[in-house]
């Protein structure tokens, strides 16, 4: 059971939201994760996956940063509570991989970027991987038990 | 694209996940689990995210043209089609298995768990096969 936090999840969505108006204002693009993270490895030009190193390393860099001031405030190192082992999250990266190419977009691309554009072709995009990550959960919790 | 300013972008869009509770699976999990200890935190993140960036899209759309570069790259398809269907599907299956999508599945490399390398690394070769057999249909 995870405790409900909406002030700090609006927070949160509130940061999100600025990093996406920096390279929006900036650069007049998207912040699609699925894309950048596609894109630093299997773009056609250099100039375009190089930006896209650094993106995802202040990825890391800005959770990191998080989790190490929350474990100094915690006093105990915060681990992250992973679902699955291995060869599930195998699979399901797989399936993210796979998924979001196909569909042009993720969480950021389309639920985010998308809703906030107005795009029909992000809201059903959205709404149909939102109802299927809730059919799998449930199926997994409450119909085979598996995780 | 300048590379600072792509890492301080990256750096607040981390930071901003680790806030929202985005980087702990159990969370995103617990929100797709409405039949059980419904989470619904990330509702709050993402529209934390939209509201914020709605005038911002509306601003640009009216914009001649961005401050650094020359002209906006904005996503130009409308249609809706069945591999955007299909893509969304298996994403979401994907993603309700293991609680991670691509943002926070890169930001949690900073918890040093190795299995978040096993997913990154499935989900290169996922989106290598995407190409691979034309799935997007670019």
């Amino acid at each position: 059971m995870t405790a409900f936090t909406p002030w700090e999840g609006l927070a949160g969505g509130v940061m999100i939201g600025i990093a996406v108006i920096i390279w929006l204002a900036l650069y007049g693009r998207v912040t699609g994760i699925s894309g950048i993270v596609g894109g630093a490895f299997w773009h056609h030009q250099r100039s375009e996956r190089s930006w896209r190193w650094f993106y995802l390393a202040g990825l890391v860099a800005g959770a990191g940063v998080y989790l190490r001031v929350r474990g100094a405030l915690a006093g105990t190192y915060f681990l992250i509570d992973l679902q699955v082992g291995w060869w599930q999250m195998a699979v399901a990266g797989l399936l993210v991989g796979f998924g979001t190419r196909m569909s042009h977009g993720c969480t950021s691309g389309h639920g985010v970027c998308g809703l906030a554009r107005l795009s029909s072709r992000s809201l059903v995009a959205t709404v149909t991987f939102m109802l299927f990550g809730f059919a799998t959960v449930f199926v997994l919790r409450h119909v085979v038990g598996a995780v | 694209m300048n590379k600072v300013i792509a890492l301080f972008a990256g750096i607040v869009f981390g930071f901003g996940l680790g806030v929202g509770g985005m980087l702990d699976p159990a969370k995103v999990v617990n929100f797709l689990d409405l039949a059980g200890h419904w989470d619904p935190t990330l509702l709050f993140v993402m529209g934390g995210a939209v509201v914020v960036t709605l005038p911002a899209f509306w601003l640009a759309k009216r914009a001649r043209r961005p401050l650094l570069t020359n002209v906006f790259r904005l996503p130009r398809r409308h249609d809706i089609n069945w591999r955007l269907l299909t893509g969304a599907a298996l994403f979401g299956v994907g993603w309700g298995l293991a609680g991670l999508c691509p943002g926070p599945a890169v930001a949690a490399l900073a918890s040093l768990q190795a299995p978040v390398l096993g997913f990154l690394a499935a989900m290169v070769v996922g989106q290598w096969l995407a190409d691979r057999a034309g799935a997007d249909s670019h």
